[in-house]
């Protein structure tokens, strides 16, 4: 512990304008830094649409592509797999585990999806494409393949106690290819399209739905608040001041009609929708306009992200994940199952990566070896830029979805402003070590970490 | 022993465990009356903590019974042992550093809500009503416990195994990181638990506290029993006869 902390004195001391709202300041410390990635990039990109050189970054930044409803758009459709995983990898990670198996194991259930959609269900089954039946029943099938293989895996590590970096590591080059002999390697397509909604694009709210969705997501968040300061009164515990209250909610609610707006201020395009309306045998009128909206790919996110956090934060379930990473003697000696709980952990692991392959599909807009290739990587460093410690006990599912959303940021960004491919990879791959070493500089400031 | 007292709390017949080869535990029995501390001395490696890990759940004897009011009981696993209202305060504490208190003090047992969601709130007023018991001048409620001092550890351990109403109470080593007045204050403790009747194993190595604490000791060596004596009726230094040389004083047998 540092010196700074220890002498501290912490009862007589003023609170800082953070501490009485109780903000996180690792948390700000991500969105600061992925403000600035988005900055960088915003102006980089208008610095190369400038006519002739000029030196006022204001130019660059107004004229920027990367802060574009459109960019943003398709940062979060792309980022949505990667992200779903991630929060997964989260309990994973801070049970002490480790999963090399979630790319091969997301290409398995796509594997499945992908031959219900195209041969078992229509054929097979004789229900016949198009079907309204076509699309659950794949996803059914792709979401229990992932969860049982998952469950699986957990037995082989809490169970038969193999450690989790072999079980994946085989699991790495077994799924993948397990799914490759179902297929017998052919791409499987076209996909159902019901199920083609959930990729992204393909399947958005449209402007009046998404403001809904954003009412009702702002009305929850200041009522979860409110919640928890009834709660703390009603025990007498200390409270952040009210103004600290209404502060927090106008910060969340502004946050979630800002990201609504953009998403909705995104038109379709006319080319798109001429298409659409000649499908129905009619043509567009003069002026007609869409927008996107809210996908249902993101708002999945968004529900799982929320879900996640409740299971984390607020179930024992979640409680018992935290204490088996940080002490899984003590997690033991005082009754906890770690063995069948590192099942469910790795079970839930196996759903998401199988939710994600939905996602990922449905986007690709059809099913191919090579889907989620390198995912587990992708994943990994999501969950550890996010602040998942690989030493246990320590992570929070919005970090690994910020850290997710930082990822595909520099990703799309290096090639937005056209970064060589080698130097791409070779920014991530420093941007994850940085990071981690903020992390352990930032536990070492505050006393976390010894 | 010397007076019939009823029904033991616990008894621990003719107990064996062995490591590979090696017999950690060979053959011994002690027992533990309502109201009572008995001590479990011995060197280092003598069995005594093997011993008790039979009881509290953590290991499973090879051979041997476990009695608990007379009945027999089959303590496979620490929820076993919890059901059976037997607490453990282990020498490494059992916590989970990246938790606070109360998450510590409940786990494995926490206060949910109907809706079946953890109850956090409801859990921090109880660490606070407990914590104002044990130690008054305890305020981090809020933070890991891995910010907290030797001392505050200790009695975030003895409160999670005084909350529940234990009824009988295993304490390895609780006294070994403490300064002098937290020594004093879980002697106050164990006095107070033993006027409520629990029946408390006390595992210590400071021959002083096994005086002062405890109502009878029973010495280990190698894995074997060397006796069980009332304390009272030896001195310090029969005892210590007994941990070091594994012989048994004359009068007490």
């Amino acid at each position: 512990m540092s010196d700074v902390a220890k002498h501290a004195p912490h009862e007589i001391r003023q609170r800082s304008l953070l501490e009485t709202l109780e903000i996180d300041t690792r948390l700000l410390g991500m969105i600061g830094a992925f403000v600035v990635i988005c900055l960088g990039f915003q102006g980089w990109t208008g610095f190369r649409l400038q006519p002739e050189f000029t030196a006022n970054p204001f130019a660059w930044l107004s004229d920027g592509a990367f802060l574009s409803a459109r960019n943003i758009f398709n940062l979060t459709i792309q980022t949505v797999s990667v992200a779903i995983m991630a929060t997964g990898m989260v309990f994973v990670i801070v049970t002490r585990h480790i999963d090399l198996s979630v790319g091969a194991l997301l290409a398995l259930c796509s594997a499945v999806m992908g031959l219900m959609q195209v041969w078992l269900v229509p054929t097979v089954m004789g229900l016949g494409f198009g079907h309204p039946m076509v699309a659950p029943m794949a996803m059914v099938a792709g979401l229990a393949t992932g969860t049982l293989v998952g469950a699986f895996n957990g037995w082989l590590i809490g169970y038969q106690r193999i450690p989790a970096f072999i079980v994946t590591l085989g699991g790495l080059l077994i799924w993948r290819n397990v799914g490759w002999y179902m297929t017998s390697g052919q791409t499987l397509g076209p996909l159902d399209k019901n199920f083609l909604l959930f990729g992204g694009s393909e399947g958005t709210l449209g402007a009046t739905a998404s403001w809904i969705v954003a009412a009702i997501a702002a009305a929850l968040a200041i009522w979860a608040q409110f919640q928890g300061r009834k709660a703390k009164l009603a025990h007498d515990f200390r409270v952040k001041p009210i103004w600290a209250e209404v502060m927090m909610s106008a910060i969340y609610a502004g946050a979630i009609f800002g990201f609504v707006a953009i998403l909705n201020s995104y038109e379709v395009p006319a080319g798109r929708l001429r298409r659409i309306f000649a499908a129905r045998g009619e043509t567009m009128p003069e002026g007609y306009s869409e927008v996107f909206g809210l996908p249902i790919s993101v708002l999945i996110l968004i529900l799982l992200a929320i879900a996640m956090t409740m299971i984390a934060r607020r179930t024992r379930f979640g409680r018992y994940i935290f204490a088996t990473g940080g002490n899984p003697d003590a997690a033991e000696l005082s009754g906890i199952n770690t063995r069948l709980l590192t099942v469910k952990v790795f079970a839930l692991m196996g759903f998401l990566c199988a939710l994600s392959a939905i996602v990922a599909q449905a986007r690709l807009q059809n099913h191919t070896n090579d889907i989620g290739t390198l995912d587990e990587l992708r994943v990994i460093a999501a969950a550890v830029i996010g602040g998942t410690a690989l030493s246990g006990g320590i992570g929070t599912i919005y970090g690994a979805i910020l850290g997710a959303l930082i990822m595909q940021s520099l990703q799309s960004g290096m090639a937005m402003v056209g970064v060589d491919s080698p130097f791409q990879n070779i920014v991530v791959g420093l941007v994850l070590v940085i990071a981690v070493w903020i992390d352990i500089q930032y536990r070492k400031r505050t006393g976390a970490l010894k | 022993m010397t007076q019939d007292r009823g029904t033991p709390l616990v008894e621990l017949r003719d107990i064996s465990i062995a490591f590979g080869g090696i017999k950690a535990v060979d053959h011994v029995t002690v027992d533990l009356y309502p109201g009572e501390v008995v001590g479990l001395l011995g060197h280092n490696g003598a069995g005594k903590s093997t011993l008790i890990k039979c009881l509290s759940g953590a290991y499973q004897a090879d051979s041997g019974e476990i009695f608990i009011n007379g009945q027999k009981a089959s303590i496979q696993n620490p929820r076993d042992a919890r059901a059976y209202n037997i607490e453990t305060i282990y020498q490494t504490l059992a916590l989970a550093d990246n938790l606070d208190a109360a998450s510590n003090l409940f786990l494995g047992r926490e206060l949910v809500t109907p809706m079946g969601f953890v109850d956090e709130a409801r859990m921090e007023a109880e660490t606070r009503k407990i914590m104002a018991r044990l130690n008054p001048n305890f305020r981090k409620f809020n933070v890991p416990v891995s910010a907290l001092s030797g001392g505050q550890r200790q009695s975030v351990a003895i409160a999670r195994a005084v909350y529940f109403n234990a009824r009988i109470l295993i304490m390895d080593e609780p006294t070994a990181a403490l300064g002098p007045h937290e020594t004093q204050m879980v002697a106050e403790l164990i006095e107070e638990l033993k006027r409520q009747g629990l029946g408390i194993f006390l595992i210590e190595h400071d021959i002083h506290n096994v005086m002062k604490l405890c109502d009878r000791a029973s010495v280990m060596k190698n894995g074997q029993l060397v006796g069980t004596v009332n304390v009272d009726e030896v001195t310090d230094d029969d005892i210590l006869g007994m941990i070091i040389l594994g012989k048994k004083p004359e009068k007490a047998a």
